[in-house]
């Protein structure tokens, strides 16, 4: 168990290399030139990682330009709070917006094949702001100006902890990590870190929980690191409880997108009753829990995605797709299996495998189990200080897309409310933390230099690679036969160990249970949030019996302990929120609470006693 | 995916955290890797074919369903050659580190605006959507 160590200086380091990562090494770069270095660690190959490592059939967040035709910054702020229910960052959602143009060119340039209208030569869109592309390489294209930019790519390196200086408070020095390959430690110091590492998914018990647990909607390797490093390091979460939770084609998680926009499809109920576009007169019945949010236009994803969830409790779901409605040509229909290729392969397997021909029979929906990340149509993540020419001085204590602890920046998944940023955004939103970060290392971090002592990167390297020692001492106590390399033993019973599956399973069931996953219609009260609450808590203590046979699976281990901090942060925010607004019902406060609750909720772990607290902060809105 | 040295074949070793994004079957260049859905919810005897074609640029699929139907399928993956994408070191530097421009947007056609947009009327509404409402409308009435 002797790894070497290798330590890495820097000015700034950027962890994960998705879509976000690789706008702020892009943007960083530039700005940077030749007086400051720019690192990217990335847990995977670059080409094919993060989100979009699958490929993306739209940019779903397009241009926004001066052309009368085209949407202004102002008509996605107004959209987005409405489908954010009131409660998002207008500051953070219009700086977005208003950098869209330059990365959809930039994109275009780098070789994405965007949609063109044949005629004007302006690109296509389906909806008010998504552009379809063929993208299939999507990743692929933006990964290399991406690598062309950095300094230095680490690949194949996953991040485990943040490092705190240790001569300043609350201020960010480097993060440590291993090569999952070689097991070679990394000690990254850096003047400043942009966390860009993603959203979390398999928090919840997926609905497929045998071979196919890794077939969720968001990409499995979507392990929380991107909320759980800046939590680790004490910064601040904003609406954790505001999980995302999308309708998808069942178990292939085929998104529904392209179904609705391009083809223009509907989907009714078992009995034939149209729900999607939802009828004017069930909104009337909606207003009653979503307050006016139900009468606003388009409706918001929150609401659209109760109604499939009450057709499914009340006998009337699941949801069909009426697909064959709009099938009408060999055109159409290579179009929606384009789509699924390029993007999720496993919804055509899907079909082949259980004979589903969408051009002849409908397609059943599902409602997902619940994802935490700030990019989709929800606004769990980080508290991130806005743009100092638009942000209100309440949400700007400093430098662009800084979170509350100094130095540390995010993009992406990682900034919360401020949602529909999709991978375009996101990439859009790392650029702006890249420039922010260098003019940062380049004016007041400049004669910074990390203060981290030998003795804690070797307190950190036991921890780190604690579960390989653990399991290679205890492994004679056991009777179960060993497994070949690097193939885990799910169903192992041993008396002193925990593997990555059964940790990971064990969270699952709490989070689905307790806190309103799939398994209890996504309802949940005080009781079951306590409880939930009780159980992570047993479960953080028996982390420190967690076991790895190998490399592969000490990353499984710690991916499932970033999950680990996630659901926490998830559970003490939903204890905290006293009404029920996002993708689930507090039965003990069913209603949306205007009044009271239209606020930001925001917890913080003491990175030194691990305790948890909560306080709110006020919704400011600025755009009219 | 892992290399077995003994049998000198790859195998799945972690099914359970594969999201089926079959890029381990475009990618390998013998086009060895065959696919098996997962057991929880696919019927047997689906096939899939697949080429990823980096000089031309196309990406070539064939599906065959259980009931023996066959469908195949090609579309564009990039617009560009390989390796031609420009990196931040290759656009001309500028030296307006202190504005909110990022790279290339001193160029209007690449921001899309004259220039950087600011909201064009701006409020200041602390809390509730009523709240927000009622400042809106009498911002309408004048």
């Amino acid at each position: 168990m002797n790894f070497p160590t290798k330590i890495v200086d820097t000015d700034i380091l950027v962890v994960g290399g998705g879509m976000a990562g690789c706008g702020a090494v892009f943007e960083a770069k530039y700005w940077c030139r030749n007086k400051c270095k720019v690192t990217l660690v990335e847990k995977a190959n670059l080409e094919k990682s993060g989100a979009v490592g699958m490929g993306l059939s739209a940019v779903n967040t397009g241009t926004f330009t001066a052309d009368p035709d085209d949407p202004k910054p102002e008509d996605f702020v107004e959209y987005v709070r409405n489908d954010l229910l009131g409660i998002a960052r207008e500051d953070l959602v219009y700086d977005v917006a208003r950098h869209m143009t330059s990365t959809i060119k930039l994109f275009d340039e780098w070789g994405l094949p965007l949609w063109r209208d044949p005629k004007t030569g302006k690109y296509i869109r389906t909806g008010r702001w998504q552009i379809p592309v063929h993208g299939e390489s999507y990743k692929a294209i933006i990964a290399e100006p991406c690598r062309k930019s950095a300094d230095e790519v680490y690949e194949r390196v996953v991040v485990t902890h943040p490092l705190l200086d240790e001569s300043r408070p609350n201020r960010i020095a480097g993060v440590v990590g291993f090569n999952v390959r070689d097991g070679t430690f990394y000690v990254f110091k850096a003047k400043a870190v942009i966390v860009a590492a993603g959203g979390t998914s398999l928090l919840y018990r997926p609905r497929s929980v045998g071979e196919g647990l890794g077939r969720a909607w968001y990409p499995t390797w979507a392990s929380g690191s991107g909320l759980a490093i800046p939590i680790l390091a004490g910064a601040e979460t904003v609406n954790m409880e505001f999980r995302l939770i999308v309708i998808r084609f069942k178990d292939g998680y085929g998104p529904v997108g392209y179904p609705y926009l391009l083809l223009k499809m509907r989907s009714t109920d078992v009995r034939g009753r149209q729900w999607e576009p939802l009828p004017e007169e069930a909104k009337a019945e909606l207003a009653k829990i979503f307050y006016d949010y139900a009468y606003a236009k388009p409706t918001p994803t929150p609401i659209r995605t109760w109604v499939t969830i009450q057709n499914l409790k009340e006998g009337r779901g699941p949801d069909l797709m009426q697909t064959q409605e709009k099938l009408p040509d060999m055109e159409s229909f290579r179009l929606l299996f384009e789509d699924y290729l390029d993007m999720t392969p496993s919804q055509a397997l899907c079909w082949a495998s259980q004979n589903i021909h969408p051009q002849k029979t409908p397609s059943e929906l599902m409602p997902t189990e619940p994802y935490v990340q700030g990019s989709h149509a929800s606004s769990s993540g980080m508290w991130a200080s806005g743009p100092p020419d638009i942000a209100p001085p309440e949400y700007r204590w400093g430098p662009n897309r800084m979170l509350t602890v100094e130095g540390l920046f995010g993009a992406g998944d990682v900034v919360g409310a401020s949602g529909h940023k999709f991978s375009s955004g996101s990439f859009t939103e790392g650029r702006i933390a890249g420039k922010a970060a260098a003019r940062y290392v380049l004016t007041t971090a400049k004669d910074y230099t990390p203060t981290i002592s030998n003795d804690t990167i070797e307190r950190y390297k036991e921890i780190v690679y604690r579960p390989l020692e653990w399991y290679h001492k205890n492994k004679p106590l056991t009777t179960t036969p060993e497994m070949p390399p690097q193939l885990t033993n799910w169903f192992e019973v041993h008396p002193n160990y925990l593997n990555w599956y059964q940790l990971l399973v064990r969270l699952q069931k709490i989070m689905d249970e307790y806190a309103a996953g799939w398994g209890m219609f996504y309802t949940t009260n005080t009781y079951l949030l306590n409880r939930g609450w009780e159980l992570l808590h047993m479960l953080e203590e028996d982390f420190r019996y967690a076991a790895a046979a190998s490399l592969h699976e000490l990353l499984r281990v710690w991916e499932f302990y970033h999950r680990l901090i996630v659901g926490q942060a998830v559970v003490y925010s939903m204890m905290n929120r006293r009404e029920s607004r996002g993708y689930y019902l507090n039965a003990d406060y069913p209603y949306i609470d205007e009044e009271n609750w239209h606020v930001f909720t925001h917890v913080r772990r003491d990175p030194r006693t691990g305790q948890w607290s909560f306080r709110t902060s006020p919704v400011i809105h600025i755009i009219p | 995916m892992q290399y077995d040295t003994k049998t000198r074949r790859a195998y799945n070793a972690d099914p359970v955290s594969c999201a089926e994004c079959l890029n381990c079957v475009k990618y390998c260049p013998e086009h060895a890797v065959d696919v098996r859905t997962y057991a929880d919810f696919a019927p047997l005897g689906m096939r899939l074919g697949v080429i990823r074609d980096t000089k031309r640029n196309i990406i070539y699929w064939r599906i065959m369903y259980r009931d023996g139907t066959i469908y195949e399928f090609a579309s564009p993956i990039r617009t560009t050659p390989w390796g031609s994408a420009r990196g931040a070191l290759d656009i001309p530097p500028r030296e307006d580190l202190d504005s909110e421009l990022l790279a290339m947007e001193d160029n209007p056609e690449y921001l899309g605006f004259p220039e950087l947009p600011r909201p064009r009327q701006t409020i200041r509404v602390v809390g509730s959507l009523m709240r927000y409402k009622q400042t809106v409308e009498s911002l309408k009435s004048g």
